[in-house]
């Protein structure tokens, strides 16, 4: 039996000055989750946490949040890590707007992506690149964006989310987009990263940034070719 | 302003949306959230298409043949002529969008998957559904740029605009601001399957509510083959949900057991000689029931002869999930499995074209009752939704007449979300009716049970819709006196060829069942 107490900073709407509310919570359940308690909790509860989840296997990203200080997906975080302090704290997202409760808007994230003019113009085939695999399986969730120390929204470092999606792009990059698309790397994520690498060790589909990074660096900036590349 | 109003993101949506931004055709793209976190991220084994890159003289017939039969001759031939024939197209045009498919040394590897006896199953690795929505994502980002997909995520259906059984539009609520519009244009239904009608015993997401399928029939849309449940041989329950353990495991190698005497009993390989353990799902999911009903204990998937390579090039993810929540490495560990509801065959009734009986409304992907029959094979649910949206969006294009209305501000009530112990409540009682193996008496007492608890009380409009929706997938597993694909009464154990029609529901006033023949296949 896993007996916890929830605290969760709470708001109505994004005018309204956030508080922390704390709930017992108790299951039989050892493997259960923040996501798993979240969802039992608003079964009892009359004004119910709003937070956003879709998958609960940690393959979609939309459950971002930071538990005790630090961005996880709520689905990936179990609870037996907090049984011996009996307490965890849950919050939302700080680097974007939040809506109410754990909602946090991440549009900014989807806009970077796009003044980044991140798609292929022309047909291109990545011929089963496992660089091109690896920055697929990015969930744009937005945790290491939460954690970087050169991200905030509304700047010009679009983040790791935006690198691993170039990534992809950089295997097979048609002639046309190379300018284009080396200077959006140029100013949106080569200069605006400071190499702190906080982003290596939160990325919940454990994608190996740093390596996508170099890289990518190596592509976009440098001019050289992929390397660990088969 | 918008011609075409998208409902849902995932892969029927976007190839839709991009198929009519291609004809310079604009659309409005509503989604509970961003397409990142559409169900169709989680489909993992592949896509299949008769490429016939392993040298195993693959055919468009072979493919065709193979889902009509798998679907157990329920599907419409048509469609899946279409379906099928499209398919190596479409794979080529995922490739052609950077899709880091698993490689031969020249061509797109394939992989051996259910119900099929040639290798026909593209892939990567293990998540060859997010893997194909990041590049499919991409795509469409370079038309919302350019102004022809407008895209609201965190936007929730409410219900259609209908006018003398014509739809002109959706009512739509901004779920962060709470503001009510009503968005005007032809309505292409792409909303998922009704994972939410059995919460937290599905493979699917809790996005996949089934309130847009439960509304729009409430509304007159009729749907079709309601009792088609998939339930996938290979789960594991987790916190929350169960967990897919790809077909892709058996495809490669992996082997179903239970003990028996103190021996481990092979039963599929015993029982079906040929495809062994890649029999389509319904027989492998009745098979497991039947053996864990007569010899107890759990049913096994032993994947520790699959060669170190496909460990390392084809399943890598595979791997790491199950250590993560099994805690277990497959390698060296069967892993216990168990049957869970993965997959809805029925859904919104659509012609070959898309089309829903309410003029200007179409639906594609799981929503829609399409190409599966009673039965989908795997790897056929991604080729249905990309190939569905596709097809939708040809249909508006050539057939639908356009009219530009600005979209309206709607300042009434906005409905309350239906309660989850009623949710619940309503979930437990289909579970009671709609399992693997299905009776006359068990149906019935449902059915008795659910009307009860319709009878309870005044409730609101997305409660009524879900309960109305129970009603009729109940109805429809009572009316099919016969045993076919998902669909298995021990009452009746036989296929019974006056029931190879849709079983169709229609809901005007009160539910009625009625069962239309399945079209006969053009010669053209």
């Amino acid at each position: 039996m896993i007996n916890l107490k929830l605290e969760i900073l709470r708001r109505k709407s994004p005018e309204e000055i956030p508080v922390w509310k704390c709930y017992d919570y108790q299951t039989p359940d050892d493997h259960a989750n923040i996501a798993s308690a979240l969802n039992d909790l608003n079964q009892n509860l009359e004004n119910p946490v709003r937070w956003e989840c879709s998958c609960l296997q940690k393959k979609c990203g939309a459950c971002a949040m930071i538990i005790n200080q630090k961005p996880r997906l709520a689905c990936d975080t179990p609870l037996k890590e907090f049984v011996k302090a009996g307490t965890v704290r849950i919050e939302p997202l700080r680097k974007f707007p939040v809506i109410a409760d754990l909602i946090v808007d991440r549009t900014i994230l989807f806009e970077n992506l796009k003044t980044m003019k991140l798609w292929f113009e022309e047909e291109a085939k990545t011929n089963g690149s496992q660089i091109a695999y690896e920055a697929s399986r990015c969930l744009q969730c937005g945790c290491c964006l939460e954690i970087c120390p050169n991200f905030y929204a509304g700047g010009d470092f679009a983040g790791m989310s935006a690198m691993t999606l170039t990534a992809r792009l950089l295997t097979a990059l048609p002639d046309s987009q190379k300018k284009e698309i080396f200077k959006a790397y140029r100013n949106y994520i080569y200069e605006g990263c400071g190499k702190s690498l906080a982003c290596r060790n939160v990325c919940p589909a454990g994608i190996r940034i740093d390596q996508l990074l170099v890289n990518s660096n190596a592509v976009a900036v440098w001019k050289r070719k992929f390397r660990h590349e088969k | 302003m918008q011609n075409v109003i998208i409902i849902g993101a995932g892969l029927a949506g976007l190839s839709a949306a991009v198929t009519l931004a291609e004809k310079q055709i604009s659309c409005a793209l509503i989604s509970l959230q961003n397409s990142e976190r559409a169900q169709s991220v989680l489909a993992e084994g592949g896509i299949n298409a008769a490429l016939n890159t392993m040298d195993e003289n693959d055919t468009v017939q072979n493919h065709y043949e193979d889902t009509l039969r798998g679907g157990v001759w329920l599907a419409d031939p048509n469609a899946v002529r279409n379906l099928t024939s499209h398919a190596p197209e479409i794979v080529r045009w995922l490739e052609n969008l950077g899709v880091p498919f698993n490689m031969t040394d020249s061509d797109i590897m394939l992989r051996n998957f259910g119900g099929q006896k040639k290798k026909r199953t593209a892939y990567a690795q293990s998540s060859t559904g997010k893997i194909i929505m990041t590049a499919l994502i991409d795509q469409v980002r370079k038309y919302e740029a350019s102004g022809l997909i407008h895209r609201y995520a965190h936007h929730n259906f409410i219900k259609l605009l209908l006018e003398n059984q014509i739809c002109s539009g959706v009512r739509i609520q901004n779920l962060y601001t709470g503001e009510i519009t009503d968005f005007k244009g032809i309505v292409l239904l792409c909303s998922g399957g009704l994972n939410g009608m059995f919460p937290a015993v599905t493979t699917g997401t809790t996005q996949n509510s089934g309130d847009v399928t439960a509304t729009v029939f409430r509304q007159g849309v009729r749907l079709g083959n309601l009792e088609m449940l998939q339930y996938h041989p290979t789960t594991i329950g987790i916190s929350g949900k169960r967990c897919l353990v790809t077909e892709a495991a058996r495809g490669e190698g992996g082997r179903l057991y239970i003990m028996k005497n103190n021996q481990k009993f092979y039963f599929m390989e015993e029982k079906y000689p040929e495809l062994k353990n890649l029999m389509p799902r319904d027989v492998v999911a009745r098979e497991m029931f039947f053996v864990r009903r007569e010899f107890g204990g759990e049913v096994f998937l032993d994947m520790t002869e699959l060669p170190e390579i496909a460990w390392q090039k084809k399943l890598s993810d595979l791997r790491l999930e199950i250590i993560h929540y099994l805690n277990l490495d497959p390698k060296s560990n069967p892993i216990p499995v168990r049957e869970g509801i993965h997959y809805f065959m029925g859904g919104i009734d659509t012609d070959e074209f898309h089309r829903t009986n309410i003029k200007n409304l179409f639906a594609a992907g799981e929503c829609c009752c399409q190409y599966h029959g009673a039965n989908r094979l795997g790897g056929n649910s991604m080729l249905g939704a990309l190939y569905g949206g596709r097809k939708a969006s040809e249909t508006i294009i050539h057939t639908a007449d356009f009219v530009s209305e600005e979209n309206i501000n709607y300042s009434g009530e906005i409905p309350s979300p239906a309660s989850p112990v009623l949710i619940q409540k309503i979930s437990q009682i289909l579970l009671s009716g709609l399992g693997i193996v299905r009776n006359q008496n068990s149906l019935q007492t449902a059915l008795e049970n659910l009307q009860s608890l319709s009878g309870q009380k005044e409730y609101n409009f997305y409660e009524q819709n879900r309960l109305l929706l129970a009603e009729a997938m109940l109805l429809s597993a009572l009316e099919r006196k016969e045993s076919r694909g998902a669909h298995y009464r021990e009452d009746y154990p036989d296929q019974n060829e006056e029931f190879r029609k849709t079983a169709v529901s229609e809901y005007d006033k009160t539910i009625r069942i009625f069962f239309r023949p399945i079209p006969e296949m053009r010669s053209d």
